[in-house]
């Protein structure tokens, strides 16, 4: 692990990095924010940690848990509501019986997210699975492509 | 300087001063629960907005430049009405305890919704709970009631440079909060509390130890170090149960952890209060006079026998400066040693 | 006679989302098959939207033959072998794959500008755009005209922001370049954030050069050396398009130390957004650049006095930014031909909703509503009834069909309760409820809000609570005039631009569907059928044949009945989800 997050610090000395910088590349190497490397890297560059929580709670692109094998994103926006997003989503959470309030499978293979408009609106409604984009998308067609995952 | 007019009150000003201050100058009441004058400007409230003629929206107050030939207007039917539903709202999302609230007749919310009297709540519904609680041994933190003035993110940023706090989530689940949720752990220079508006931040020690309105005020300095701060002692049945300070005093109303808690001392039972000499084994209780002439007999005798250098001096930051001086003076001039010392160092 | 053939394949996000890589490799090995000498092109790019901005017909192809174009529609890469056969190596046009009528009428009434080299050019070529005459408007700025000559040009034009508010583009550089300082920014805005719009998404997909060469001039004006271009992590085709542009651009000495061997240096960095709607507020988004806390803080002072790191800077939308490079080339009489008399030029939008045709669209300011819709959107799907059109997101509001004659301009829009806005424009029809849609906008204003200040934080959510009830069927006599006072104290009240208008979806919803509102609060109905609560499914024994269908799909056995005969459905069972209704073969479910 350190040597990961020595990896960040210095690109964060190279290019004039910035608090939200740093999560962003711990977010990509680990999928989440883990505890240790903010404490970490809050040592090294003498930001309280509270700072680093802060911002780590205000942009939606950061997770202070890890999150399943598989990210499943439904698109949230406008078009894609009305043109049934809600429904996507319920089968989802039926489907893959993950309790209300929750957002991860318990065996840890499926994590159901939601996104504010990843504007593709005109293929509405729009379903990332594991960062390829589904358009025009139903329960049905939805169900079948996690059963490929599965 | 510049020149305002401020509810058709001509008010003359600094160039960089704020509505707010500009308004407080003139003794002209602007609600507020965000600003501090000590802090830097915050907008967070909406409180303060004010209409500031040929501005096409109101503007906050304590945001605001001054600027010459400004006109403001502090009060009117749209701000009065845009005020009470902002408290209103606050108190939508407050738990309605006053009744045995440590705040209760010291909060600016409640001091708010009685201004407005507001009885009815219009705008019910889901109120942020928090089960956890702060185990820290100073600071209780009831976040309930904490209406995000931002007030102790900033103190603890700003003045005491530590940002042991910040701001976490966003919208209606904003949060004040160590980072992780954990258990708060700074310095304890409480100095939050001192800023909080509300009950959110209360003195543990305080807790349950007397009502607002019962409580005897006494400016004193403190005894502990020797910046001599200004502090006001809160006495409820003859115990110092807080410290405050006053922000218009020469620290400006900030202190740190022993002068803000540090109190605990002046009514501990190990606290001696009467001379004792031990008499048979046995401490007695003496008079000051026989005390005093039985230790002077006795450094007498030392110093005689085996010169003043086998003396030394030991006081207590929790002495005033002008203890700590005589103490030093006395065990120099009049022992004639420089083995002397306190725990502020002299 | 060797035949010259070009291949363009949409490969924007909706592009990619319908296969376009498939279809590409199948051309790429059909033609290989077939021993034929083609060119193949990653054409445009966002959802391809630049050249046709069709997305929902994606995958679409271009065969040009010899100069002759034949679009076709819906490609499948099963369906390539006999595209080649017939048409490549045959010569004679597959008919019933190539685009129809409708799609030309999609194209007629648009005015591209900002788009017209969009689909035309490759975006990951520099040359492309070259071509085409980009960056001849920088190299005319460098060596011809002063940066205040510059600053007129804009202004004259008539060119304001295209990120929602409008403010005149000239006369905030105008701004930027009387403020004395060392160090200035220009910042371009891709924090598109607005739910239903896709415009700035397309545009760097599709163009980054154009986005690029308006930041460098925008640069020059204001006299700023360094840029940022502050845009959605979620938007990774763009990054990778703008990425490359970059690197290309550097490289052939428009971006840099001394750009095109002139004395004025400047470089753009990309600063990935994290996530939060209310990072495109100005203030916000610097806090962000900054790696703090997206929230927006008290103007005065504005950015273009205290920016960035404190100094002056300049912040653009990217559709903004992208008709500068034309302007400059054609004149600013030219852009200003488009449009009415206080909004000038093109405007973008994101069509998109129950229209039948969908997709990207620039048009110019002034065209009604009405020919939006109709004309280029081809109306409404299953030729429905029009019930409204939303336009700006959620800080926008819903135009009722009464009103769809209004010109779309920035003035006439916002008279009628809504805004231009970043450009999204959702058409809804006679089964959108708008109380429930009213409901949607708070419940993404709600989760987006920063939470600094009291209307917005606790105000909306009240808003959201109260527009809940009312869908839920437990709305309050007074609950309305509740939510237009709260409403208007939010507008007032809120410290930025995003509580200043998340109630606008409200309000306009109240001012032009009041009745539906009502509908909900006294007589426990949705007039559109939307809301759960207040809907009842009920079977109408006349058309029942007793299949079963229905009982067997009803995940709660709610229905009840013996075969061939008709069932029921209990209705203290029934959980409403219209399973049954969408089953039924014989439309014998009623809903409502």
């Amino acid at each position: 692990m350190e040597e990961k997050l020595n990896t960040i610090l210095e690109e964060y000395h190279q290019q004039e990095g910035n608090l939200v910088f740093i999560l962003q590349c711990l977010e990509k190497d680990f999928g989440y924010l883990p505890e240790d490397a903010i404490y970490w890297f809050s040592e090294q560059l003498d930001i309280p940690p509270a700072k680093f929580f802060g911002v780590a709670t205000f942009y939606a692109q950061f997770h202070l848990k890890p999150r399943g094998e598989n990210i499943i994103t439904t698109c949230c926006g406008t078009a894609c509501h009305v043109k049934g997003s809600e429904r996507l989503i319920n089968s989802l959470m039926k489907e893959l019986q993950i309790p209300s309030g929750e957002d991860t499978t318990e065996d840890g293979k499926f994590t159901v997210e939601r996104v504010n408009c990843v504007g593709a609106c005109s293929i509405a409604p729009v379903v990332i699975i594991n960062e390829k984009v589904y358009g025009k998308m139903t329960p049905d067609k939805l169900i079948k492509e996690l059963k490929r995952l599965k | 300087m510049i020149t305002l007019l401020i509810d058709g009150k001509q008010v003359e000003v600094k160039e960089g001063t704020t509505i707010l201050e500009a308004a407080r100058q003139a003794e002209i009441y602007i609600p507020t629960l965000c600003d501090d004058p000590r802090l830097e400007p915050y907008g967070a409230c909406r409180l303060c907005l004010v209409q500031v003629k040929g501005m096409p929206r109101l503007v906050t107050a304590c945001t605001t430049p001054v600027a010459e030939g400004m006109e403001v207007q502090t009060s009117n039917e749209q701000i009065e009405r845009i005020r009470k539903t902002i408290v209103e709202l606050l108190l939508s999302d407050h738990p309605n305890d006053c009744m045995v609230c440590e705040k209760a007749g010291d909060c600016t919310l409640q001091e708010l919704a009685y201004f407005y009297n507001l009885r009815e709540n219009r705008f019910l519904g889901e109120r942020r709970q928090y089960a956890q609680r702060d185990n820290n041994p100073f600071i209780e933190r009831d976040m309930e009631k904490c209406v995000l003035c931002g007030k102790c993110v900033r103190v603890c940023e700003e003045v005491q440079a530590v940002a042991a706090i910040d701001i976490a989530y966003r919208g209606f689940n904003a949060k004040v909060t160590p980072p992780f949720e954990k258990d708060l752990n700074c310095e304890f220079c409480g100095q939050c509390i001192s800023v909080c508006p509300t009950g959110a931040l209360i003195g543990k020690l305080s807790i349950g130890r007397g009502r607002q309105k019962d409580i005897q005020k006494v400016d004193t300095i403190c005894p502990y170090c020797g910046c001599g701060c200004n502090i006001t002692l809160h006495v409820s049945r003859n115990e110092i149960i807080r410290v405050s300070s006053s922000p218009d005093n020469i620290n400006e109303g900030w202190l740190c952890v022993k002068g803000r808690f540090g109190f605990k001392f002046v009514n501990s039972p190990d606290r001696l209060k009467k001379p004792l000499i031990k008499k048979n084994g046995k401490f007695e209780e003496v008079s000051w006079d026989e005390a005093l002439d039985y230790v002077a007999s006795k450094f007498r005798e030392i110093k005689d026998r085996y010169g003043p250098d086998a003396i030394g001096g030991l006081s207590s930051a929790r002495c005033t400066n002008e203890e700590n001086y005589l103490f030093q003076k006395f065990i120099r001039a009049t022992i004639g040693t420089n083995n002397v010392d306190h725990c502020a160092r002299y | 006679m060797q035949k010259e053939v070009v291949i363009k394949i949409c490969m924007g996000t909706g592009g990619i989302a319908a296969g376009g890589k498939e279809v590409m490799q199948a051309f790429i090995e059909e033609l290989k098959q077939q021993g034929i000498d083609a060119t193949v092109e990653k054409h445009c790019s966002v959802h391809q939207v630049g050249c046709r901005g069709f997305c929902a017909r994606d995958v679409l192809v271009d065969v040009i033959m010899n100069g002759e174009k034949t679009t076709y529609q819906f490609i499948k890469p099963d369906m390539v072998p006999r595209i080649v056969e017939e048409h490549i190596v045959g010569g004679v046009v597959v008919d019933e794959w190539a685009v129809k009528e409708d799609y030309h009428a999609f194209h007629e009434k648009q005015v591209k500008v900002v788009l017209a080299d969009c689909g035309e050019i490759d975006p990951e070529s520099i040359d492309s755009y070259i071509e085409r005459g980009g960056y001849e408007a920088l190299k005319r700025v460098l060596s011809e005209m002063s940066p205040e000559e510059v600053i007129k040009v804009i202004k004259d034009s008539g060119l304001r922001g295209r990120g929602g508010a409008g403010f005149p583009t000239g006369l905030k550089w105008e701004f930027a370049r009387q403020k004395n300082s060392d160090t200035k920014y220009i910042i371009c805005n891709a924090d598109e954030g607005d739910p239903g719009a896709f415009m700035d998404r397309s545009i760097i997909e599709g163009n980054p050069h154009s986005v690029i060469e308006g930041m460098v001039i925008g640069a020059y004006a204001i006299g700023a050396k360094t840029g940022y271009v502050y845009i959605r992590a979620e938007y990774p085709l763009a990054v990778e398009r703008l990425k490359i542009a970059l690197a290309q651009a550097k490289e052939k000495k428009f971006l840099g130390e001394n750009i095109l061997g002139k004395d004025f240096s400047f470089e753009i960095k990309i600063k990935l957004g994290a996530g939060a709607f209310v990072c495109g507020e100005e203030t916000a988004l610097i806090a962000s650049i900054e790696g703090r806390r997206g929230m927006p803080r008290a103007k005065p002072p504005f950015p273009v006095e205290k920016g960035l790191w404190g100094k002056p800077t300049v912040i653009n939308n990217v559709e903004t930014l992208a008709n500068v490079p034309y302007i400059i080339r054609n004149g600013a009489s030219w852009f200003a031909q488009y449009g009415t008399e206080k909004s000038k030029g093109t405007k973008v939008f994101a069509l998109t909703g129950k229209v039948k045709n969908t997709g990207l669209i620039e048009v110019p300011m002034g065209i009604s509503l009405r020919e939006i819709i109709y004309d280029i959107g081809g109306g409404i799907e299953g030729d429905r009834r029009l019930k409204a059109v939303q336009t700006g997101g959620p800080s926008g509001g819903c135009i009722p069909e009464s009103m769809i004659d209004i010109s779309v301009d920035y003035e006439s829009l916002q008279k009628v309760g809504s805004i231009v806005g970043s450009g999204g424009m959702v058409v809804m029809d006679e089964t959108d409820c708008m109380v429930n849609i009213a409901r949607y906008f708070l419940e993404f204003t709600q989760t987006e809000s920063c939470g600094k200040c009291v209307p917005c934080r606790i105000g909306t959510k009240r808003l959201l609570e109260i527009l809940t009830r009312i869908t839920d069927g437990r709305g309050r006599p007074g609950d309305i005039d509740l939510l237009l006072i709260l409403s208007e104290d939010i507008k007032a009240g809120s410290l930025c631009g995003l509580g200043q208008t998340a109630p606008n979806p409200v309000l306009s919803t109240i001012k032009y569907f009041r009745d539906e509102y009502e509908a909900h609060i006294h007589d426990k109905r949705c007039p559109a059928g939307v809301c759960k609560n207040l809907l009842t499914y009920t079977i109408l024994e006349e058309f029942c044949k007793g299949c079963t269908m229905c009982a067997r799909v009803c995940p709660a056995g709610a229905i009840v009945g013996e075969k061939k005969k008709p069932h029921r459905i209990v209705q203290e069972i029934c959980i409403k989800c219209g399973a049954c209704f969408e089953t039924c073969k014989f439309k014998a479910i009623r809903k409502g």
